[in-house]
């Protein structure tokens, strides 16, 4: 019910929500700024900064010097790799849950909830002894598989409860209706799951994209993704604010764009159904 | 409608799915548990081929007696309390601010929520250089344009600062929660409770807090499990120095940088354990929501 409220309430509220929301993305919108400025402006003082000119220049350097396009792809691989991965194990699994459910489907699906509580340290050796073992270090094949592993568990979940919304009457209908298993699959469960399982894939690859635990530990030169390709400006020579703007922008702004599509699944996929 | 046909095609597509998080849980965890009882150093030739001596609980018993034990629990409560006391009760305000008529209501909320998606490589670094840098960082720049001397944050206030970065980057899953939460308030009830003259105070301690409390507690018990991980933000900034190593940033460096793997192995079963605790409580909820 919508409560009636006065044009000086409502100009207070927007004041203020608009200061505080601007204040939370004031660093996200200094990177982006510092990454058009010279190194020699980025230093100093704000005002300067701002009133200093704006250059291109940053991007290419990075491009240049660190052949960032590389770790971008590897970044692109590693998150949609293991998320399209982890769909086709989860969409089977989620798809028997939700459909033929037993006395220990809860069960199962609080199990594989609970994997993804296992803290990732406390594997760290076993895994990268695995790696060495395998010859997986480095290599974008074993991290494609660690991180499918990691997301398994949201993405069986975040396909459950999507799934469990198909209303199984339609189902019947189909059936009655003379449809075989295979075409009540394609012509009457497909259309109605691409949403969920859409959705499914913005959030798991936005998950995928940032993990920083396993990429940096992992990888080298070679596999780096984006996250482990900035990691490597905490040692830096000389000046390089701009130049660390740039590559950040980059390497967080296909992610902002994708994350503002994804705020709902973000409350579906993280709290488990806990909160609705 | 489930037939014994249909019940063994469910479990066949469920077993790739099982499979995989079983082997994913059970081998490296049967690993590390079998490290923690050896004394394994591959830097000094130990190895798994020659055989590893067992050493009993030696190793669990060295990771507790350790110097750097007690400040690495301390540093943790510090950062994961300090991270959820902000996180909830900033959250809160947010979310009810955020709730509240506006003009450019779903402008702002993108503002508020970019900070979640910013990988965290990238939020420590930038707030590591370019804000809390003492020479040329945004707040340098700021204490000097007042005439204060520039605070070394990530030496001489490196808890607070590593808990203002960590906090910028999950305030917005508190928020985002809180107000999934607010919005299934039901304002009749509100607006019933202002005509007996109940006075706001009065409305939002007993009508709000309590219908946000099982919202609440899954923030922190989420919270609380994925805080006790961080490891990117202390890798870019400290690298554990300044009494920011936490206890997955200790069995990280005893595993890796020391290679001690019998005593980090110990470590981790010690963290394993503290998650899972954590994870009983909040499974518990969320089985509880699965049968409603």
């Amino acid at each position: 019910m919508a409560r009636a409220v006065t044009t000086r309430q409502k100009t207070i509220n927007s004041l203020a929500a608009w200061a505080v929301g601007l204040l939370i993305f004031f660093p996200i919108l200094w990177i982006f700024v510092m990454s058009f400025k010279a190194e020699g402006d980025a230093i100093k003082t704000p005002l300067e900064v701002l009133a200093a000119p704006w250059t291109l220049e940053n991007y290419g350097v990075v491009q240049e010097r660190s052949n960032y396009s590389r770790h971008f792809a590897n970044s692109v691989i590693l998150a949609f790799g293991s998320t399209l991965l982890g769909l086709l194990v989860a969409v089977p699994a989620a798809w028997a849950m939700a459909f033929v459910p037993s006395k220990r489907t809860k069960d199962i699906l609080l199990w594989m909830l609970s994997t993804k509580m296992l803290p990732a340290v406390g594997v760290l050796y076993p895994i990268y002894l695995l790696f060495i073992r395998l010859g997986l270090l480095d290599s974008r094949a074993g991290l494609v598989v660690v991180l499918m592993l990691i997301n398994l568990p949201i993405i069986v979940w975040m396909l459950y409860t999507y799934f469990r919304e198909i209303p199984g009457e339609i189902l019947e209908a189909a059936r009655m209706d003379g449809a075989t298993l295979h075409e009540e699959i394609l012509y009457v469960l497909t259309p109605m799951a691409i949403p969920g399982m859409a959705s499914t894939l913005l959030l798991n690859v936005i998950l995928a994209w940032n993990e920083a635990f396993w990429t940096l530990n992992l990888t080298a030169a070679k596999a780096a993704p984006l996250t482990a390709f900035i990691a490597s400006y905490s040692s830096p020579e000389g000046l390089f604010y701009a130049k660390l703007s740039a590559a950040s922008t980059m390497a967080i702004a296909p992610i902002l764009i994708m994350g503002w599509f994804s705020q709902k699944q973000l409350v579906r996929g993280l709290t488990f159904g806990a909160v609705k | 409608m489930a037939t014994q046909h249909s019940r063994s095609a469910a479990r066949l597509m469920m077993a790739p799915a099982v499979v995989l998080l079983l082997g994913w849980m059970l081998v490296p965890l049967t690993m590390t548990l079998y490290f923690s009882f050896k004394k394994y150093l591959p830097m000094r030739g130990d190895s798994l081929a020659n055989g590893l001596d067992w050493v009993g609980f030696a190793n669990y018993a060295r990771f507790v007696t350790s110097s750097s034990f007690w400040p690495s629990v301390y540093a943790t409560l510090v950062i994961v309390g300090g991270v959820l006391v902000i996180t909830v009760i900033l959250g809160i305000f947010l979310a009810l601010l955020l709730d509240q008529p506006m003009w450019g209501q779903g402008v702002v909320r993108i503002l508020v929520i970019a900070p979640f998606f910013v990988m965290p490589t990238v939020s420590g670094l930038v707030w590591k250089n370019m804000f809390m840098d003492p020479v040329n960082g945004f707040f340098a720049h700021v204490w000097r344009s007042v005439g204060a001397e520039p605070i070394e944050w990530l030496s001489q206030a490196s808890l607070p600062s590593l808990i203002l970065i960590v906090s910028w980057q999950w305030l917005p899953f508190a928020t985002l929660i809180l107000l999934t939460a607010f919005q299934s308030l039901d304002q009749e009830q509100l607006e019933a409770a202002e005509m007996d003259g109940a006075r706001w105070p009065q409305r939002f301690v007993f009508i709000v807090l309590p219908h946000l409390s099982r919202a609440i507690t899954v923030v922190l018990l989420i919270q609380t499990i994925f805080l006790l991980s961080i490891f990117a933000e202390i890798f870019v900034t400290t690298q554990g120095s300044f009494g920011t190593k936490t206890l997955t940033y200790l069995i990280y460096q005893r595993v890796l940088e020391s290679q001690n793997v019998g005593l980090g192995s110990a470590g981790g079963v010690y963290a394993i354990i503290l998650a899972n605790i954590v994870a009983i409580f909040l499974m518990r909820i969320v089985g509880k929501n699965l049968d409603a």
